[in-house]
C-alpha cells in the first residue's frame, strides 16, 4: 500500500479489506469484474476474490433487487451504480424494498447492502451523467447516505458502511478519485459516520459541506486574508451530525451551505432550516445556502462551470455571508 | 402422491380458504383497514408448490399473498395480528397484509409493488449459489407482473447465473379491474421460453397437477440444473380487492370460475370425503381461535413508530 493513497485507492483498499475480514461480502455491477470499473476502482478485486466479484448485465433495477434478497438471505452485498443518475431506474428497491424491509417487517428482515455510486460534475459528461441527486436518499427513512470527502473518509466510511446491517449510500466523487491524500490527513484517527467534523478552524463564518465540496471550499478560501471561515464538513447527511455546526455558529455567528448539488429543494434547504430552529439567536446573518443553478448540467464548459460553485464563488458567498 | 400427502395438501388449502374468508369478513366489519386482497379460488397454486420446499428455502410474494405465507409455514395468529395493527403480529403492526413476511421462514415478503419480488427471489437463490448450499428460491407473481421490468432483469439475471431459483406466474386472468388478455402478446410461458428458461404451463387449480411440476423444477434447480418458469393457470373468485364489487364480469364468468374451485378439485381425488369434513372443521376451529386470540392482542405503542427505522 502506498503512504498516501488516492481516493479511488482507498475505496478498493475498503472493499479488499472487508472481502477479505467477511467472506459474505460480495460486489456486484456493471463491469467491476474483469473490467475493473469504468474508473478503475474495482481493479485487481476479481482475480483477489473468485467467484465474489460479479459482473452484471445492463439491469440496475434487476440487479439492485437481487441484491435485497441476497442481503436477506445471508450475503452483505456491495452493489456499484456506476452513475448516481442511473439511480432513478433503480429506485424500487433502494426506496420501496431496502429502506422499508426492516421497518416492514417489524425489525426481522435484515438488509445489510452498500449501494455505492459516484457523482462528481465538471468534466463535461453531461446532463444524464453528471447530478448529485443525495437528498432523494437523504429524503427516505431507512437509508443510510455517506459522502466522503477524501481518501481518509473514503476508506472508514465505506468499512463502516459494508458492516453496517443497514442499508448505505456510499456517494464517492469521481474528481476525487485520483487525488493524492497528504499523509497527515491519511494518518487522522478513523472517525465513525454520523460524526461531522471540523476541516479548518475559523472565526468569521461557518460553512457545512460535504463530499468534493470539501476540497472546492478549502481551495476557496486558501488564499482569503480578509474572512477566516470556520469549515465544516458533514461526512454523512445520514445520520446527520449538526452539533459541531452548532457548536460553530455559537463562535462565528454567521453560516452558509455549500453543495454541488441543485440549490432549489436541495440538501442545504434541510440543514439552513435546522440551523435556523436551533440558533436562530445565536446568527447576526441570514443563514443562506449556495449550490447549482437549477437547470440539467449542460455539456458546454462555459455553462456548465456557470451552473456549478465553484471555488471562485464560493469565496463570493463567503465573503458576502462573512461581512453581510 | 399418497393420501397423506394428499390430506396435508388439502389442509393447507383449506387453512387458506378459512384463512381468506374470515379476513374478508373481519374486513366488511372494520376490524381490518387498508387494502386488503384475498386469494380465494388460488389456494392450489400456494399449497401445492411450498409443499415441494424445505423451510430453509425462500419465498417472495404479492400483495395478494396471503396463502403463500400460510404455505410457508407462517402463524395464522401471527398473520391475523398484523392485519389487525397488533404489537403481536407477524411484523409488530408495521407492514400489514401487502408486506407480511417472516425472514426466518424464507418467507422474504409480500409485496405491494408489483414484479418487485421476481429480482429478489432472484437474489436469494443467488445467496445460495455464492455460499455453496442447497437452498432454492420461488418467486409467486401474478400474471400482470410479466409487463414490468423487474420481471424482465429478473428473469435475465436467473439465465445469467444459472440461478437456483423457481418463477411461478399465477394467472388468474385479471390484472386489477383489467382482462389480461387485453394487452395481447404472447402467454406468460411463452414469454419466459425465449428468455431461455425452461417454461411449463399447468392448470393451477389442481394441487396436486401444481406439486408435480413445482417439485419437479425444484429438485432440477437444487442439484444446479438452474432457473424454471411454471405459469399456473387459476381462477379469482373474488375482486381485486376486498370491497371491489366486479362490475367487469359476469355473473356467467362467477359461476363458471366457482366450477373450478381448487378445494373441490383436490376432494375429487381424496379417498373419503369425510377425511376432507374433519379437515375443514379443524380448521374452522383454529383460524377461529386465532381469530379471538389475534383481537386480543395490544396495539403497538405510540412510541414504536421510530423503532425499526434502521438495524
Amino acid at each position: 500500500m502506498p503512504d498516501a493513497p488516492r481516493y479511488m485507492d482507498a475505496v478498493n483498499l475498503a472493499l479488499a479489506d472487508e472481502m477479505r475480514r467477511d467472506e459474505r461480502v460480495v460486489l456486484l455491477g456493471v463491469d467491476i469484474g474483469e473490467g475493473g470499473g469504468v474508473y478503475g476502482v474495482t481493479r485487481g478485486l476479481h482475480e483477489q476474490f473468485p467467484g465474489r466479484v460479479l459482473d452484471t448485465p445492463i439491469a440496475e433495477a434487476g440487479v439492485l433487487g437481487a441484491a435485497v434478497g441476497a442481503a436477506m438471505t445471508g450475503l452483505r452485498p456491495v452493489v456499484e451504480i456506476m452513475y448516481m443518475d442511473f439511480l432513478t431506474v433503480c429506485l424500487d428497491p433502494i426506496v420501496n424494498q431496502a429502506a422499508k424491509l426492516r421497518y416492514m417487517t417489524g425489525g426481522r428482515a435484515t438488509i445489510p447492502i452498500v449501494f455505492r455510486t459516484q457523482t462528481g460534475a465538471g468534466n463535461g459528461a453531461g446532463a444524464q451523467h453528471s447530478q448529485s441527486l443525495e437528498v432523494l436518499l437523504a429524503h427516505v427513512p431507512g437509508l443510510r447516505v455517506f459522502c466522503p470527502g477524501d481518501a481518509r473518509d473514503a476508506y472508514d466510511l465505506l468499512v463502516a458502511a459494508i458492516r453496517d446491517d443497514s442499508p448505505v449510500c456510499f456517494v464517492e466523487n469521481r474528481r476525487l478519485y485520483a487525488r493524492v491524500t497528504d499523509l497527515e490527513d491519511w494518518r487522522r484517527d478513523p472517525l465513525p459516520p454520523g460524526r461531522s467534523r471540523v476541516v479548518r478552524e475559523g472565526t468569521s463564518l461557518t460553512v457545512v459541506c460535504w463530499g468534493r465540496m470539501v476540497s472546492e471550499t478549502l481551495r476557496a478560501v486558501s488564499d482569503m486574508h480578509d474572512v477566516d471561515p470556520e469549515i465544516v464538513d458533514l461526512r454523512t447527511l445520514a445520520p446527520l451530525d449538526l452539533e459541531p455546526v452548532f457548536e460553530s455558529i455559537r463562535r462565528t455567528r454567521r453560516c452558509l451551505v455549500v453543495h454541488e448539488a441543485v440549490e432549489a429543494f436541495g440538501p442545504g434547504g434541510e440543514i439552513v432550516a435546522r440551523v435556523a430552529d436551533e440558533m436562530l439567536y445565536e446568527l447576526d446573518g441570514p443563514v443562506t445556502r449556495f449550490g447549482a443553478l437549477p437547470a440539467p448540467v449542460p455539456y458546454s464548459r462555459t455553462l456548465e462551470q456557470q451552473l456549478l460553485p465553484g471555488h471562485r464563488r464560493i469565496a463570493g458567498r463567503i465573503r458576502e455571508v462573512a461581512l453581510g | 402422491m399418497d393420501a397423506s400427502a394428499l390430506l396435508g395438501l388439502y389442509t393447507t388449502m383449506a387453512r387458506i380458504r378459512c384463512f381468506e374468508e374470515h379476513v374478508g369478513r373481519l374486513f366488511r366489519d372494520g376490524s381490518i383497514h387498508g387494502f386488503v386482497h384475498v386469494s380465494i379460488g388460488q389456494e392450489a397454486v400456494a399449497a401445492g408448490a411450498c409443499a415441494a420446499l424445505r423451510p430453509e428455502d425462500a419465498i417472495t410474494t404479492t400483495h395478494r399473498g396471503h396463502g403463500h405465507c400460510i404455505a410457508k409455514g407462517a402463524d395464522a395468529t401471527g398473520m391475523l395480528a398484523e392485519l389487525f395493527g397488533r404489537r403481536t403480529g407477524l411484523c409488530g403492526g408495521k407492514g400489514g397484509s401487502m408486506h407480511l413476511a417472516d425472514p426466518r421462514l424464507g418467507i422474504l415478503g409480500a409485496n405491494g409493488i408489483v414484479g418487485a419480488g421476481i429480482p429478489i427471489a432472484a437474489g436469494a437463490a443467488l445467496s445460495a449459489r455464492v455460499l455453496g448450499d442447497e437452498r432454492v428460491a420461488v418467486a409467486f407473481f401474478g400474471e400482470g407482473a410479466v409487463h414490468t421490468g423487474a420481471f424482465h432483469e429478473g428473469l435475465t439475471l436467473a439465465v445469467a447465473w444459472r440461478l437456483p431459483v423457481i418463477f411461478i406466474c399465477e394467472n388468474n386472468g385479471y390484472a386489477e379491474f383489467t382482462r389480461s388478455d387485453r394487452w395481447g402478446g404472447p402467454k406468460p410461458v411463452e414469454r419466459a421460453a425465449v428468455y431461455g428458461l425452461g417454461a411449463d404451463a399447468v392448470d393451477g387449480n389442481d394441487a396436486v397437477l401444481v406439486h408435480a411440476v413445482v417439485a419437479a423444477a425444484v429438485d432440477a434447480a437444487r442439484s444446479g440444473g438452474g432457473p424454471r418458469f411454471i405459469e399456473a393457470r387459476t381462477t379469482r373468485v373474488s375482486g381485486h380487492y376486498e370491497g371491489d364489487a366486479q362490475p367487469y364480469r359476469s355473473q356467467g364468468e362467477l359461476d363458471d370460475v366457482r366450477q373450478r374451485d381448487p378445494l373441490r378439485v383436490l376432494r375429487r381425488r381424496l379417498p373419503d370425503a369425510a377425511a376432507a369434513d374433519e379437515i375443514d372443521a379443524a380448521v374452522d376451529r383454529e383460524i377461529e381461535r386465532a381469530v379471538a386470540t389475534a383481537l386480543e392482542a395490544p396495539y403497538p405503542e405510540p412510541d414504536d413508530v421510530l423503532e425499526d427505522v434502521y438495524a
